[in-house]
């Protein structure tokens, strides 16, 4: 039932992004460009994600597990530090140079496979580099 | 293709999706570290089933429907890999991306998602205005 959920959840946020058209960077580049010639739609994609998922939320809070699990395994970290400020900056850059972020750059495997190729190949080294880099330091 | 019904369905999907993994798993939806539990972590068959889900989910939609913008033509290698290291490198170092801490995160209200989105958001912008 777990794998069946995570399995589902992968479809459904796949098709999601898709009908949201957040796949296609010339959408989400268009998004950015709010001194040029602006595309909202993306405000409308967000503004709705995340009002369903404050209601997701409050069901949460009303539980004491989850359906499948024994515990809630939702982030607790609240301090801000340099390494989630940097991070964001980052990625930031990089979101704005391709209009890629990781979802959307992963399914440009089915829908742009010459691009998605080189993103996410660059995509695995960039998060392989910070995987080695935390293991290395923190010997 | 509509400009107001589509991204009001695909939000109001991503956000369903979200929820029903929360209330049944009890985790957040993050792609860029569900990415990074399949490759490095011991434990991959669940990793693998969503990021396999997302690419098959995405990719089908994109190939059954009319999309109404084209993608861009094929964009230069060196553009995408500085973009996916940048991409890679950074949502590990600032521990989330669009979808952790942009739609998860905001949905919890929590700070360092918060204030994550607003700087990724405000140097994707910059970033776009200085290349055009």
């Amino acid at each position: 039932m777990y794998a069946i959920v995570t399995l589902a959840a992968g479809l459904l946020f796949g098709l999601g992004l898709a009908f949201s058209e957040m796949t296609n960077p010339t959408v989400v580049l268009g998004f950015l460009d709010i001194f040029g010639e602006w595309n909202p739609s993306l405000i409308i994609v967000m503004a709705s994600a995340i009002t369903v998922g404050m209601i997701g939320y409050a069901v949460k809070r009303k539980r004491m597990a989850p359906m499948l699990a024994s515990k809630w395994q939702v982030p607790t970290l609240r301090h801000i530090d340099s390494k989630l400020i940097i991070g964001s900056s980052l990625f930031g850059i990089g979101w704005g140079i391709s209009g890629y972020c990781p979802g959307p750059g992963l399914t440009a495997l089915v829908n742009n496979p010459s691009e998605g190729f080189y993103f996410v190949a660059a995509l695995i080294v960039g998060s392989g580099l910070h995987y080695f880099q935390t293991r290395i330091t923190q010997k | 293709m509509d400009t107001i019904f589509n991204p009001l369905a695909g939000g109001l999907l991503i956000g369903l999706t979200a929820t029903i993994y929360l209330l049944a798993i009890g985790k957040v939806i993050g792609i860029s570290g569900i990415l990074s539990q399949l490759l490095f972590n011991k434990e991959r068959f669940l990793p693998f089933l969503f990021i396999a889900g997302l690419i098959v989910g995405g990719g089908a939609y994109g190939i059954l429907t009319e999309k109404t913008v084209a993608f861009p033509e094929t964009r230069s290698p060196i553009l995408l890999i500085v973009s996916g290291l940048l991409v890679g490198y950074g949502t590990r170092l600032g521990g989330g991306c669009t979808s952790g801490h942009g739609v998860c995160g905001i949905s919890r209200l929590s700070p360092r998602s918060i204030i994550a989105t607003l700087i990724f958001m405000a140097a994707a912008i910059i970033t776009v205005a200085v290349l055009n």
